[in-house]
């Protein structure tokens, strides 16, 4: 057994199922040695993209994603989805070659200090010097990657080590990390403060963000708010803890927001934020949502509490176990005229839109293609405009809704539906992208059709970076700089060149046919909807 | 503010780099670092003296305590603390100014520690405050060199009690 077979007998133990990567020579010894195993390899096309797949089966099974790729340009191409997986929280183990253990600092030919370079987007990296350190590393970052807050971890193994013998392996069985316990269950007292607190408000909210999904605590959560029907609202990465027409929730908080969802932080008199960092996009002025209020801060990252807004009340913990301890407790509350009030602004906020008859109009668009998704399917919104329309007019029913909402990294969709498809192969998985984020990614076609995996993308076409473009707008008077998409290819001949099934919706005459047919089969499908380039979210 | 971090860390490569690089990524300020191993080699000790808002002040021992190669933190106020540094610095002298230079030294309870025609070596073991007034003592010679350790510092023993 050499060190390569002992990487892969590490994550047949740690149950891994399938491996995303891309080889190169620096790896081939771990490549060489995945085919004697059960775990299936799936090449992506750029590396990049081997964390965001990773990412998204990481969302849809909770399980670690895992991704495997070469030294040097192999390791560089992947840090965008290591910290675009870090800005959310989301448990990868990322294994890069590394050249000849003797060999680096040398700057031999695909060389890089991938470990220094990560630094600062992982929650921890390793660079295996011996070969007896195998087991124990991997071992700890599994268990660091999905424990905490949850977080990319990177190995870097040089090829050497990967060839070296290694005798008696054996898998630990328990980590030992004297430096690392994070807290799981709350304080005892603090809860009581909060049930307390409850009790005197007249106006509670709950913000949940991206650690309610991730902790798995969305059940227990809905559970307390429809006991006392407590209001929830969310922030992007929160989207999908509760259904979207869940009578308890108001909407998506923030600059790109529900008007209603915003009005009820506003006026809000506690606000309980979970599993949110409290940043610029959810809200926009950290410091004065305090103002009057009592701020409860429930984050299993202590560093959360207090960064961008000083609590009233913080509780260090798992949402999960923190919701459990709460379901002890009886609140004596009754906030009947607070949802009064926010049913009424839920009717009377409503965004009006005047859309463009000539093109098909992307709100009214999505909330058909919601009516019409499986009611577990998952939703990826890549990152754009098309990423706010989906925020705003998706109807999450038991599904869930992905995309990246930390660090905002175009062409996510694509890798990461392919990575939810292959996590959950009998959920119906849509991707929703701009023209200019599938252009980021849709190399990745390949890879759907190499290893069957039947995603459905939508492109939402408007030959702008419509982002940009609308900032542009508002902020340069229109001077347009750099946003024009010209030279675009027809998708229609992608859509043939990959032997995939196409469709074009061109305006709002045909839409609910032309979706219909889209999501009809298990199979995948490319679909083209034309926008008006001037439209704003 | 300032405050005095004294962290204990894992004594193994790449420490050093985490520790300095979270500083610089979070714009906090090191006012002076120091490094040593502690009786027990597989653990080192940092001590980092920094400045800033209490918030930042709290972010700071928060987001070193996520670091997975710290073990443990104390902090401290300076009064909480005994500090020293060690300064060896370099000067020119001439006739006229050797006794002042001398003088100075018993003063301040500096030593030299080395000796050429020209030139001589002071050592100061002192208070931070100590060493700063030392360096304006000897501008008024010709300072050739400079070698400072940064603030060395223990909570003293009534505290830790």
């Amino acid at each position: 057994m050499n060190g390569a077979d002992a990487i892969v007998k590490c994550l047949e133990e740690e149950n891994v199922k399938v491996v995303y990567g891309y080889p190169g020579v620096a790896i081939c010894p771990f490549y060489n040695s995945i085919l004697d195993s059960d775990i299936r390899s799936i090449l992506i096309r750029t590396e990049q993209n081997a964390a965001h797949a990773a990412s998204g089966m990481a969302r849809v099974t909770g399980e670690v994603g895992v991704c495997a790729v070469t030294s040097g340009p192999g390791a560089t191409n992947l840090i965008t989805g290591i910290a675009t997986a870090f800005a959310d929280s989301i448990p990868l183990v990322c294994i890069t070659g590394q050249v000849n253990s003797e060999l680096i600092g040398s700057d031999v030919f695909q060389e890089a200090d991938i470990t220094g370079a990560t630094e600062s987007f992982v929650k921890y990296s390793y660079l295996i010097k011996d070969v007896k350190e195998i087991p124990r590393v991997f071992k700890e970052a599994f268990h660091i990657a999905r424990t905490g807050r949850k977080g990319p971890v990177l190995i870097d193994v040089p090829i050497d080590i990967q060839n070296r013998e290694i005798r008696g392996f054996e898998y630990p069985e328990s980590v030992k990390l004297r430096t690392y316990k994070p807290t799981v269950k709350g304080n005892t007292l603090q809860i009581k403060k909060v049930v307390k607190e409850l009790e005197k408000a007249t106006r509670p909210l709950i913000c949940v963000g991206g650690g309610v999904i991730l902790s798995d605590a969305a059940k227990e959560l809905r559970e307390f708010v429809e006991e006392y029907q407590i209001p929830v609202v969310s922030t992007m990465m929160g989207i999908s803890t509760l259904p979207s027409e869940h009578p308890l929730y108001y909407g998506m908080v923030g600059n790109n927001g529900a008007p209603c969802a915003n009005r009820a932080m506003k006026e809000a008199d506690l606000i309980m934020m979970i599993g949110a960092r409290v940043a610029d996009r959810a809200v926009n002025q950290p410091d004065t949502i305090t103002n009057g209020k009592v701020l409860v801060h429930i984050d299993v990252d202590p560093a959360e509490i207090g960064k961008n807004a000083g609590p009233t009340i913080p509780i260090v913990g798992d949402a999960k176990s923190i919701f459990e301890d709460f379901l002890e407790y009886e609140v004596d509350g009754i906030y009947d005229d607070w949802i009064r009030t926010l049913n009424e602004y839920r009717t009377s906020m409503q965004i009006v839109r005047t859309p463009n008859k000539d093109f098909v109009d992307p709100a009214e668009f999505i909330r058909e293609l919601s009516a019409q998704m499986e009611d577990d399917a998952v939703y990826v919104a890549d990152v754009g405009q098309n990423q706010i329309w989906s925020c705003k007019y998706h109807v999450v029913k038991q599904g869930r809704f992905l995309t990246s909402g930390g660090m905002g990294t175009m062409g996510y969709s694509i890798p990461a539906a392919m990575g939810a498809k292959v996590g959950c192969p009998n959920r119906q998985v849509v991707a929703v992208c701009g023209d200019g984020s599938f252009q980021m990614s849709m190399m990745e076609l390949a890879t759907m059709r190499q290893h069957d995996i039947p995603v459905k993308i939508i492109v939402l076409k408007n030959n702008y970076l419509g982002m940009v473009r609308q900032y542009q707008h508002f902020t340069y008077k229109d001077n347009y700089s750099v946003v024009d998409l010209s030279g675009s290819p027809d998708l229609e001949h992608i859509a043939k060149a990959y032997d995939m099934k196409f469709i074009r919706i061109e305006n709002m005459d045909d839409y609910k046919a032309g979706i219909k047919k889209f999501l009809k089969n298990d199979e995948a499908y490319l679909m083209e909807c034309l926008i008006d380039p001037m439209d704003l979210v | 503010m300032n405050r005095i971090f004294s962290v204990l860390v894992e004594n193994r490569s790449g420490v050093l780099c985490k520790v300095a690089g979270l500083f610089s990524r979070r714009c906090f300020n090191i006012d002076s670092l120091a490094v040593g191993e502690t009786d027990d080699a597989q653990v080192s000790c940092m001590t980092i003296v920094s400045s800033g808002t209490k918030q930042t002040l709290e972010q700071i021992e928060k987001q070193l305590n996520k670091k997975l190669d710290v073990i443990k933190i104390k902090t401290f106020e300076s009064h909480q603390a005994v500090s020293r540094e060690l300064m060896l610095v370099k000067v020119k002298y001439n006739k006229s100014n050797r006794r002042d230079i001398m003088e100075t030294c018993e003063v301040m309870k500096a030593e030299i520690v080395d000796m050429s025609k020209n030139m001589m070596m002071i050592q100061i073991c002192d208070t931070p405050e100590k060493i700063k007034l030392m360096l304006s003592m000897l501008a008024q010679v010709s300072i050739v060199e400079v070698a400072r350790t940064g603030t060395l510092a223990l909570s003293k023993c009534m505290e830790a009690e």
